[in-house]
């Protein structure tokens, strides 16, 4: 701002000087570009610092680990390097080879059926009903609600003691009455984690799709009408290809979220039964804080974030706009 | 091909607002028909009651011998050509123009010639595989005729096309709609703001305010005999000059203040105004400057104040000011700017003898100046003269 307005006077004393005013101005200008520059820097040196001691040393400090033995349980044994066994161990461990199985099984399967729930949701909050604003603000209630919140209602939900869950199914078929959910039957437990980590993550992903519907033009949608175009057909050639963008930013929160999954599986089922609930970031939990073994924890969490990238890095080259 | 007629077509919305109330409006097979009117006048929702994207509250819409009150849009056959031309974005221009002819499942072979057939006529052949994002307003303008003419509807739906297009190309376009138009040969309605886009496209005008239509005619009619007050000051530009005036006894002049203007012979049914108020409207070429005329016959000129002289090339304009009293708000009057004055003046408002401007559109020869006292010859066969109550137009030829 300064910049341009001082520039004139600059010129208008260099004018008379020729070329070597030219030269003045130049330098002039270069230095106050510096200084902003500088001032730039100051500015967002303290975020920057922040992030740094916050994200930037644990993540440097786990990719030392990473390369090291560092075992609290086994104090006896020093700290040394061991190269890229941690690694090695990983890559061959069927415990992890089995949750990466599962946490991808369970992203994948989130990350569509979530999308597509919040899909069908923003459409009715789309359009336009008597109490359409006080729906929009209520869907987001469950996504304000801490997931550990969340997933001890779910959890009591489908108690078969306290809970209503069986009760209600009792009354549709008398062998349902009295069904064991999390932690005792495999598919029962994944059930009941999908169902609680959906109630808590649809409404974002529907607040996302919403806003996309939202800019899409009505006339669009009119000229479509006029050109002959039924409401599937309507859905199908102009909201799915207008709303890419909206879905493709829901669709790579969703499976990054998914990816991560940790509290409600924490809660709700504890890894079990047995293991058959342990995610990648379960995994990484037990190895971190009950058997504190830092070097193999750091292990998998460098290989987490790395996956992690990558995924974010795939979508941002599917979602690059087209438009 | 087809006509299309509305019959007392009325829209109210559930709020109670009444946007067009009991319109009447025939329009031929191949007729250019164009709505005009300041902005709510319901030009519109009335176009938009005939494509089908709005209910119709009242009366009835024929597509030729067909009611299509109750179809939906893709069973009405017609074509619209929106403000902010609603092109679909994600899709390149050749399938902009062929959407409507892929949904109804035409071959593509055949759908890919009328493509290219329309792209032809609008000058678009080499952007056809462009994103609209990547054209520019006038051939986006151009798309979306396309996707209107290649589909050969029964009638054309036109909501302000050129709108938002800058002033020369909105010229440009405008010739250019009128000959595709005229090519086409298809019954269009087409809705806008501007004056000059009604004068000069329609085969007929249809003047609306306040949802109710003033007269619907070709333009020269328009323009020579407007109905009304709402019409004598919408159309032309600068707008028609109108004052209150009191007939004489006589029926035979009109005072303006102290000075006086004869009427022609002829005029008839003037009985009931005799010794009353009248609201008399002057156009600006029926004002000229009397110093290069010879002295004017008494009761053919007006005397003013003129404030300032706008050259413009081929004429000047002579804005002054009068001793009468001068319509409300018609001060600002001229083109779209003139829209509330107009509104106002559709109720027949007359105000207090405050302002008394008006312009009158002389020789470029003329040497008549700002700050000078000019004298005026006024071509009195072509007054009109308003009941002012009604703003009705009496004591025509």
């Amino acid at each position: 701002m300064s910049g341009q307005a001082i520039a004139p006077a600059a010129a208008s004393e260099a004018a008379p000087t020729g070329g070597g005013g030219g030269t003045a101005r130049r330098a002039r200008r270069s230095s106050r570009r510096a200084a902003d520059r500088r001032l730039g820097y100051a500015l967002v040196a303290p975020a920057v610092i922040l992030l740094l001691a916050i994200t930037g040393f644990p993540l440097v400090y786990n990719l030392w680990n990473s390369f090291h033995y560092v075992n609290l349980s086994y104090a006896n044994v020093p700290q040394h390097f061991v190269g890229l066994s941690n690694y090695t161990r990983m890559f061959t461990s069927s415990s992890w080879l089995a949750s990466l199985e599962r946490t991808l099984a369970f992203t994948a399967v989130s990350a569509v059926f979530d999308t597509a729930v919040a899909l069908g949701l923003a459409l009715m909050l789309h359009r336009r009903f008597p109490g359409r604003g006080l729906l929009r603000a209520a869907i987001l209630i469950p996504w304000a609600v801490p997931t550990v919140v969340s997933a001890m209602l779910w959890q009591t939900m489908f108690d078969p003691r306290a809970g209503f869950v069986d009760y209600f199914l009792g009354i549709v078929h008398p062998s349902w009455g009295s069904l064991t959910w999390a932690g005792a039957s495999v598919l029962r437990s994944w059930v009941v984690v999908f169902i609680a980590d959906a109630w808590k993550n649809v409404p974002f992903v529907a607040i996302i799709l919403l806003a996309g519907l939202q800019v899409i033009p009505t006339e669009v949608y009119e000229a479509a009408k006029i050109d002959g175009a039924t409401a599937w057909q309507s859905f199908r050639r102009m909201t799915l290809p207008l709303l890419k963008p909206a879905i493709m930013v829901a669709l790579v929160f969703r499976t990054l979220q998914a990816f991560f999954v940790f509290d409600v599986i924490y809660i709700m089922t504890g890894g079990g039964p047995g293991t058959s609930t342990e995610t990648l970031s379960f995994l990484n939990y037990q190895t971190f804080i009950t058997n504190t073994d830092f070097g193999y924890g750091g292990a998998m969490s460098i290989v987490l974030i790395v996956m992690a990238l990558v995924i974010a890095g795939v979508y941002v080259r599917v979602l690059r706009p087209e438009l | 091909m087809a006509t299309v007629s509305l019959e007392g077509v009325s829209k109210t919305y559930p709020n109670g607002v009444r946007a067009v109330s009991g319109l009447d409006l025939e329009i031929a097979d191949g007729e250019f028909m164009v709505l005009v009117g300041p902005s709510g006048c319901g030009k519109t929702t009335a176009l938009r009651m005939v494509a089908g994207l709005e209910e119709i509250s009242e009366g009835t819409i024929r597509v030729g011998d067909r009611v299509v009150n109750e179809l939906s849009p893709r069973e009405r056959d017609v074509a619209m050509v929106f403000q902010n031309y609603a092109l679909y974005p994600h899709m390149t221009v050749a399938e902009n123009i062929g959407f409507a002819l892929r949904l109804a499942k035409m071959p593509k072979g055949e759908v890919r010639s009328k493509v290219e057939e329309a792209a032809a006529i609008l000058g678009l052949t080499e952007h056809l595989d462009r994103k609209p994002s990547q054209l520019s307003g006038g051939q986006r303008q151009r798309v979306a005729m396309g996707r209107a003419i290649v589909r050969e509807p029964a009638v054309f739906l036109m909501d302000e096309p050129l709108s938002n297009l800058d002033a020369k190309l909105r010229v440009q376009m405008r010739t250019e709609i009128a000959r595709i138009q005229r090519r086409v040969n298809v019954a269009t309605i087409y809705v806008t703001h501007d004056q000059t886009e009604a004068m000069t496209m329609g085969d007929r005008v249809a003047v609306l305010s306040a949802g109710t239509l003033q007269q619907c005619d070709v333009p020269q009619s328009l323009y020579d005999r407007p109905a009304n007050l709402f019409v004598a000051a919408f159309i032309g530009s600068p707008a028609m000059n109108l004052y209150e005036g009191i007939l004489s006894d006589g029926a035979d002049s009109v005072r303006l203040g102290e000075q006086c203007l004869s009427l022609p012979p002829g005029l008839t049914s003037l009985e009931a105004w005799r010794g009353s108020p009248v609201v008399v409207g002057v156009r600006p070429e029926n004002l000229h400057d009397a110093a290069g005329q010879g002295e004017p016959a008494p009761g053919r000129a007006l005397e003013g104040d003129v404030e300032l002289v706008e050259a413009l090339g081929s004429e000047r304009l002579v804005h002054f000011r009068l001793e009468a009293s001068r319509l409300h708000g018609v001060g600002v009057a001229g083109g779209a700017g003139s829209e509330r004055d107009a509104a106002d003046l559709g109720r027949g408002e007359l105000g207090a003898a405050a302002a008394s401007v008006g312009v009158a559109r002389v020789e470029p020869t003329s040497s008549i100046r700002g700050g000078e006292r000019a004298r005026f010859a006024v071509d009195v066969e072509r007054l009109h003269l308003f009941d002012p109550s009604s703003g009705q137009a009496i004591g025509r030829h």
